[in-house]
């Protein structure tokens, strides 16, 4: 299962990428879990990925909780809470 | 239901007077405008804002606008509603956002106007960047907004908070 990944704001400064497409293992099949396997790559990633990090997720650009199920070819994007208004 | 996210400012009048003049025959029935202009202020957290940078999540952006102007036709009897927010480097006394109501009563307008407000605080993927004195610094989201949009009944952002932990 291929999917296009995002990162915005602080989340993108923190670990140096706006996003990439990537190849998940099978046994990735929900945000939450995809947050834990991109936290497993360590460094900056463990640090920013944490789960006791602030970050939020959204697919195919609406936002959802951690148990939101992913799909081949899904749009899935991290960032921190939103700041705007 | 205008949506739009652009760098360039924008002028209340304007923006009111095609939004009255795009309903037709109903303008007649319209009593009440209801209107909100966000600006930055030159002070934040104790720090000086010499200026600052919006980013967004394109796409993801009007469609969390539309969704949110939605919500808020389904719930209140109003005629139309606009949100104008921009984005890129804006300065003090700059303004930020735009959000107009309109519809025949005031009580349904001023509510309409401050639910979009609060609900665009916390959904819309929008994100500040400050320059201080001390050097750029990312605006942290306050608990405030969540307890604003709580009052109409969104939750949190995130859903279910199992991707929440640390919020403060």
């Amino acid at each position: 299962m291929a999917i296009k990944l995002l990162f915005f704001a602080g989340l993108r400064e923190a670990v140096g990428s706006a996003g990439e497409s990537l190849a998940l293992p099978a046994a990735v099949a929900t945000v939450g879990e995809l947050r834990a396997h991109l936290a497993a790559r360590g460094g900056k990633w463990a640090e920013h990925f944490a789960a006791t990090r602030n970050v939020r997720a959204a697919l195919n650009q609406d936002m959802v909780a951690s148990g939101a199920v992913i799909k081949d070819g899904d749009e899935v994007a991290f960032f921190p809470p939103v700041t705007g208004g | 239901m205008p949506v739009r996210v652009q760098t360039e400012d924008f002028d209340l009048s304007g923006e009111v007077a095609r939004l009255r003049a795009a309903q037709g025959e109903r303008a007649a029935q319209i009593g009440a405008i209801a209107s909100f202009i966000g600006t930055v202020r030159d002070i934040n957290d104790g720090s000086g804002v010499a200026a600052m940078t919006l980013e967004h999540y394109p796409g993801m952006t009007e469609r969390a606008l539309e969704a949110i102007l939605t919500q808020a036709r389904s719930r209140w009897d109003i005629y139309d509603a606009l949100v104008i927010h921009r984005v890129g480097t804006l300065h003090p006394q700059d303004q930020i956002v735009l959000v107009v109501t309109l519809g025949a009563h005031r009580g349904e307008a001023f509510a309409a106007c401050e639910f979009i407000m609060d609900y665009l605080k916390t959904q819309a993927p929008f994100w500040k960047k400050e320059q201080t004195p001390s050097g750029e610094r990312w605006v942290d989201a306050r608990g405030s907004d969540d307890a604003a949009a709580a009052k109409w009944g969104i939750a949190p952002q995130g859903g279910d908070g199992s991707s929440t932990q640390g919020d403060e």
